[in-house]
């Protein structure tokens, strides 16, 4: 998908770049090895979600008598003090979790899209607003506004979704209003504005496909902000208790005092899905960098030589 | 001068109206929020509800008749006037007296871990962005990355089972032991400390991080620079290039990061206090979204804000005296 928007305008807009631009990031994003362990990862969870279902048939939090069993071959993580079985509720978990993660990412990276967009194209009075808004939603400590928020809002999936949405927004809003600043000064964009296109065609067609990049890495930080403070909120008890996910698994287990009773196999596993998930999109954030920022690369002198010498 | 002046009143303007707004949402909330906070309050409390009780509950929550613009100002009047109204589960304690008594081991336990994270995470940043490719440079990032990773609270509950629980090396809960009166004695330091260090310890480990990391990239940058060469050419000690030429130069960016960090300090401890039963404004926080004490709530709310908005402010000021760029802009 992120192909296809980048074809189109980058050639017409950089006539003088000389390899292709956009066929160098997908090269170097598969061949960078960061990007590679990171999207394998996913790929394993988003399959693991997907094939919850099938791999674990049946209600995975109904409650049974084999409680607080240590881990065995029948129950490979063991299984919680109500008698559940860990890996079953682990690997059900990852829907709720991906899904929430997923969703928050998407819609506050696309809310930061319009802001960003707007102020930037627009200028004056609407960037001064909208900056000012930004602002305020980025210094205002998200925790606790997540806490009021969900205190007061009828508990539910979508409520999760929605405060995670209102406290995660600004903070995209503010990177990509920059990037979009620097491009609407652009000559292209000020060619485009002569020849009398609409608004919303310069902003979408002919700045946003140029900070493609910047968007993916924002939304990538936007999916990692998601599942965690989903976590945080409901390990705090604040989220939809009666959904299986990562943060309210490790709510029971703090719950049903797993660590105290020394029930580990309870209390590892989620932690470790949420840093694996979390890990793997800050490995393909650091390598989109990397692609996208030369002075970050490796520096690998011999194959540069080489190259320059064969031209 | 003249121009430090306005730029200082700018951004204290600009707080002003981020405090503003947080209480005007803090007004609407319970005002205009599904499901009615008084009825789910009677529920839980079965009509044990003292008249007093009820009263202060129903002027926050504006059950009374009068129009909304009314309310507004008598509610601004008020929080302006620093009365936040009465706790409901610590009644009749005001809710500003409970704020007080909890707000400084909040300081506390963020101030020192942010301090620690930010002073080591700039060293470690410089010394990695100095050596490219070194050890610490290809060492710590992925290992730090992969820690801060991890959930918070998963991470500060397993050092607690581990230190806390299995080796015995950390007190369990709260901020000091039971029974010790809170007393300027080196008994009583002392013993604060040992409650302190767990609880900062895990903060500073998945904030690290960033610090290095935001640190070596700033610091790759200004290696670059000109005066950097020219530096190297005049033949001055690297030691010397590397704190008072290249780090002071980037410095800036965590400056202002620091400004930030204070938010998380004041706001994101609140699961360290939450996990380790350290009193602060945190772990009262929950407490008083669990016991429905909405008053509570939002005076805590308002005071982690005006903390934060305040952290930044002096923040700004300390950055005009950095970086004189700011000035003629």
């Amino acid at each position: 998908m992120t192909t296809a928007i980048l074809k189109q305008p980058t050639e017409p807009v950089e006539p003088t770049a000389a390899r292709k631009p956009n066929r160098s990031f997908v090269h170097g994003l598969i061949t960078n090895k960061k990007a590679l362990v990171g999207m394998i990862v996913m790929l394993v969870f988003i399959a693991l979600a997907l094939l919850a279902p099938v791999l674990f048939p049946g209600d995975p939090s109904r409650i049974t008598a084999m409680a607080s069993l240590e881990p065995s071959p029948e129950h490979w993580l063991g299984t919680t003090a109500k008698g559940q079985d860990v890996l079953a509720l682990t690997v059900h978990a990852s829907r709720s979790s991906l899904f929430v993660g997923l969703t928050v990412g998407f819609a506050s990276t696309f809310i930061g899209i319009l802001v960003g967009l707007a102020s930037a194209y627009f200028g004056k009075f609407i960037d001064e607003a909208l900056s000012l808004v930004t602002n305020v939603f980025l210094l205002l400590p998200g925790l606790p506004l997540l806490v009021i928020l969900a205190a007061f809002l009828p508990p539910g999936l979508g409520t999760v979704i929605l405060v995670l949405v209102v406290t995660g927004w600004a903070g995209s809003a503010r990177v990509l209003r920059s990037q979009a600043l620097s491009i609407r000064s652009k000559d292209f964009v000020a060619a485009a504005v002569v020849s009398g296109e609409r608004a919303g065609r310069i902003m979408f067609r002919e700045i946003l496909p140029n900070m493609a990049s910047i968007v993916m890495s924002t939304l990538l930080a936007c999916v990692i902000y998601g599942i965690g403070a989903q976590a945080g909120l409901e390990f705090l008890g604040l989220g939809d208790v009666s959904t299986v996910s990562w943060g309210n698994n490790l709510f029971w287990a703090g719950n049903e005092g797993a660590l105290l009773t020394g029930s580990w196999w309870v209390f590892v596993p989620s932690g470790v899905c949420i840093a694996l998930v979390a890990f793997a999109l800050a490995l393909i954030n650091y390598a989109v960098d990397e692609v996208t920022n030369p002075r970050l690369r490796k520096i690998k002198t011999p194959k540069i030589t080489e190259r320059s010498a064969a031209k | 001068m003249e121009e430090t002046v306005r730029f200082i009143l700018r951004r204290l303007g600009f707080y002003l109206i981020a405090f503003w707004a947080s209480i005007t949402l803090n007004f609407l909330l319970p005002r205009f929020m599904p499901g009615d906070p008084v009825s789910r309050m009677f529920a839980r409390t079965q009509g044990k509800m003292q008249p007093e009780q009820i009263d202060a509950l129903r002027k926050l929550l504006g059950v009374d008749d009068r129009p909304l613009w009314e309310q507004y100002i008598d509610y601004l009047h008020n929080i302006v006037t620093g009365n936040m109204g009465i706790s409901i589960s610590r009644f009749p304690a005001p809710v500003t007296e409970v704020i007080a008594a909890q707000i400084g081991w909040t300081l506390l336990l963020g101030g020192t871990a942010l301090v620690i994270a930010a002073v080591v995470g700039n060293l470690l940043g410089i010394l990695a962005a100095w050596r490219r490719g070194g050890a610490i440079d290809s060492a710590l990032p992925p290992v730090l990355i992969f820690i801060g990773s991890f959930p918070y609270f998963w991470l500060a509950m397993g050092a607690l089972y581990l230190f806390g629980v299995i080796l015995g090396w950390s007190p369990l809960r709260h901020a000091f032991t039971d029974g010790l009166e809170p007393a300027f004695t080196w008994e009583f330091i002392g013993d604060v400390g040992a409650h302190l260090v767990l609880p900062a310890l895990t903060i500073v480990l998945v904030s690290i991080g960033g610090w290095m990391l935001g640190m070596r990239n700033t610091m790759i940058a200004t290696n670059s620079e000109d005066y950097i060469t020219m530096a190297e050419a005049k033949g001055l000690r690297p030691g010397r290039i590397m704190f008072r030429y290249a780090a002071r130069n980037a410095m800036l960016p965590s400056v202002t990061s620091f400004g930030m960090s204070l938010g998380f300090v004041v706001g994101g401890a609140m699961l360290t206090e939450v996990v380790f039963a350290y009193p602060g404004v945190g772990y009262q926080l929950l407490n008083a979204v669990q016991g429905l004490d909405y008053p509570l709530m939002q005076g805590l709310f308002l005071t982690i804000t005006a903390a934060v908005l305040l952290a930044n402010f002096l923040v700004d000021i300390l950055y005009v005296r950095l970086d004189p760029r700011v000035r003629s802009n």
